[in-house]
């Protein structure tokens, strides 16, 4: 039982990481039609301006941590600018195309500069445990779940109650009909964009006391993302969240309980189970086509 | 400017239009064949792998290109039939037999991933096929007692009528050709066929396609499977190119280069897959070239407008490190992916195209000929 209380937390934290890049997805998908595939790599990223902040130039944890966000929300406005901008509205491939190619050039650009080592964020919880009788949580786990709950309550906030969030939503919902209603559609396209990418940034540096960052970080992690995105529905903010954590547990407890090999498999068969099954997800509008 | 007057059907889809593509393909053909006589033996390999990647590109190209379903699992494909292929070949197969053996297999997978697809739309379906061949790659590392596992397979050198071929002669090379030249007639014929149009009509509207009364499961399936099965083909030759197979090799990157070889080429006609082939194939030893000879050239460069030669020096050794750096060719790759997204959606032979056509018509050609149309309206979401 204490075993599976651990394993159900330590499912949880993973979860909430990968729920934090799906839900960098899903705010691009739903604003703009577009699968961003360089989400986990724009997170590898964050992970490095985080650590060149903290690990190389010595500075506290959270003057680092919201330098890494501000320094991705602006390179996630750039990317927006300079790949995607000009192929909005040509077939959907062209632009997961795009997204994949951006991907590559960063992942590569960041092995370049930073190398290819593992390195690790030193943060104030990644020492120190909780005890509750005789189980045992560790703090940046904890941490992690912490901080996804408060990003979420954020981000829900953000876009019922503020004009700029409702502006998002609606271009989400009809790219053209908010342009009518005057609202400055590229520069919400741009802003979304720049939340993603802060998204991802915090996932990075939430991430870098769990596992190491590395180049290839993003794209171990971002593909599981999109297990998370599905089953959520994809287009579904809560849904991301819920999905992620459901994929993380299911994918440390399949570590636990099924032989070697399982874990890594176990998140693609859910997702194939829930595309066969209920492709719209557990939170996803069922549309149908008008002719 | 030539006018080709046509009369009836049987014009329309000719394969070869007139007499000027038979020579120009003879051309080519004769060209390819004497290839091993002239080509040292680093770029025979390299060709060699340019027909098999070409060969994939095709089957892709009929599945992505032609019936419009995208897919990044080939690589699962390829590896299903290079496995057939080491398995069987353990038991003494004759070659013949498991080529063909792996073509059959792969294909059935092919229709039973399928069926399942038929459900899925666009980015959907990338992200299943992006998950099937994730499965496929871990069965093949924990499937030990038929994959060996994470240690690899050898694969023999391949016994044909009796002869052994080397998988660096001319032997294997013209092999390989000649499944590359097979597979692309057989598409082409394939594509003037009611299969073919089929295929593009589900392509361009399914809706449109149903109401004509074109059975869509069916041809979806049929595209998987044939597309499926001419990249395991393609996995038999590559297994035996490299003699050596392991789960690490059949990677999402793999899929990913074979994405780039139709999207590069050309996502709307098979001349795409083999100029695609060709200059994802030939990145290798230009990058190696840049890499040995460019900081040399760059100096000299310098030196001659005017720089000191410590100055040279300087500027040789940043360059050759700049050149030497890990993962120069992941960014590359990345550059001319989005590069080619965004300036040349045609692709290599789009671009051939719109050369072609700015000399037939020389005054007269317009850019807007080949312009795409924007979409703002969100149809994708709604299929």
């Amino acid at each position: 039982m204490l075993d599976f209380v651990q394993q159900l937390v330590s499912g949880i934290a993973l979860g909430c990481v990968y729920g934090l890049i799906a839900l960098g997805f899903v705010l691009v998908y739903k604003a703009t039609e577009v699968v961003n595939f360089a989400q986990g790599d724009l997170m590898m990223l964050g992970g490095f301006f985080a650590f060149t902040f903290i690990g190389m130039l010595g500075l506290n944890y959270w003057v680092g941590f919201a330098g890494a966000v501000i320094c991705m929300a602006l390179f996630g406005m750039l990317a927006e600018r300079v790949v995607v901008r000009p192929i909005l509205g040509y077939p959907q491939f062209s632009i997961i195309m795009a997204t994949i190619g951006l991907g590559y050039f960063l992942r590569s650009v960041a092995g370049m500069i930073w190398g290819t080592d593992d390195f690790k964020i030193e943060t104030p919880f990644s020492q120190g445990v909780l005890r509750i009788g005789s189980l045992v949580l560790a703090y940046d786990k904890l941490s992690v779940i912490a901080a996804t709950i408060i990003l979420c309550a954020l981000l829900y906030l953000f876009f019922n109650r503020t004009t700029l969030g409702t502006a998002m939503r609606a271009s989400s919902e009809n790219m053209l009909a908010a342009y009518y209603m005057g609202i400055p559609v590229k520069r919400v396209v741009s802003i979304v964009w720049a939340i993603s990418a802060a998204v991802a940034t915090c996932a990075g540096v939430l991430l870098a006391p769990i596992t190491f960052i590395h180049s290839n970080v993003g794209l171990v992690l971002g593909l599981k993302a999109f297990p998370a995105a599905v089953l959520g529905g994809f287009g579904s903010i809560p849904g991301a969240v819920v999905g992620g954590v459901l994929i993380g547990v299911i994918e440390s407890m399949a570590g636990f309980y099924l032989p070697q090999g399982w874990k890594d498999v176990a998140p693609y068969i859910v997702l194939l189970a829930v595309l066969l099954l209920k492709p719209e997800g557990l939170f996803g509008l069922h549309v149908r086509k008008k002719v | 400017m030539r006018f080709l007057f046509k009369t009836d059907y049987e014009d329309d889809i000719r394969l070869f239009p007139h007499s000027g593509y038979v020579y120009s393909y003879g051309l080519l053909l004769a060209v390819l064949l004497i290839a091993p006589y002239v080509l040292s033996s680093y770029l025979m390999s390299q060709l060699v792998f340019v027909c098999i990647y070409a060969t994939v590109g095709v089957g892709l190209m009929i599945l992505t290109g032609f019936t419009g379903q995208a897919s990044l699992g080939h690589a699962a494909f390829l590896a299903i039939g290079a496995y057939t292929a080491a398995y069987l070949q353990q038991f003494n197969v004759p070659f013949p037999v498991y080529f063909l053996a792996a073509g059959l297999l792969t294909g059935v997978v092919g229709a039973l991933v399928g069926f399942p697809a038929l459900r899925l739309q666009g980015i959907y379906l990338v992200i299943a096929t992006i998950s099937f061949a994730f499965i496929v790659e871990e069965i093949m590392a924990r499937w030990e007692s038929v994959t060996n596992g994470n240690e690899g397979m050898r694969v023999k050198a391949m016994q044909l009528l009796g002869t052994t071929v080397s998988r660096d002669g001319p032997t294997f090379y013209y092999l390989c050709l000649a499944v590359l030249v097979l597979t692309i007639v057989g598409t082409l014929n394939l594509l003037r066929s009611p299969t073919g149009r089929a295929f593009v009509a589900i392509r361009d509207s399914e809706t449109a396609a149903r109401s004509m009364g074109i059975n869509v499961a069916l041809y979806k399936v049929k595209s998987f499977a044939i597309s499926a099965g001419i990249t395991g083909f393609a996995g038999v030759l590559f297994a035996h190119k490299l003699s050596f197979i392991s789960p690490e090799m059949f990677t999402l990157q793999l899929s990913i280069e074979f994405i780039i070889v139709i999207l590069i080429g050309g996502t709307f006609s098979l001349h795409g897959a083999v100029l695609g082939a060709i200059f994802l194939v030939m990145i290798d030893p230009f990058l190696t070239y840049l890499k040995d000879d460019m900081p040399g050239v760059i100096a000299g460069a310098a030196a001659t407008l005017g720089a000191g030669s410590e100055r040279a020096g300087h500027i040789q050794d940043a360059v050759a490190a700049f050149a030497s750096a890990n993962g120069l060719k992941g960014a590359i790759y990345g550059v001319i992916i989005v590069v080619f997204v965004l300036f040349e959606p045609l692709g290599l032979y789009g671009r051939w195209l719109k050369i072609k056509l700015f000399f037939q018509l020389f005054p007269l050609y317009k850019r807007a000929t080949f312009k795409r149309q924007k979409i703002y309206v969100k149809s994708e979401r709604n299929r």
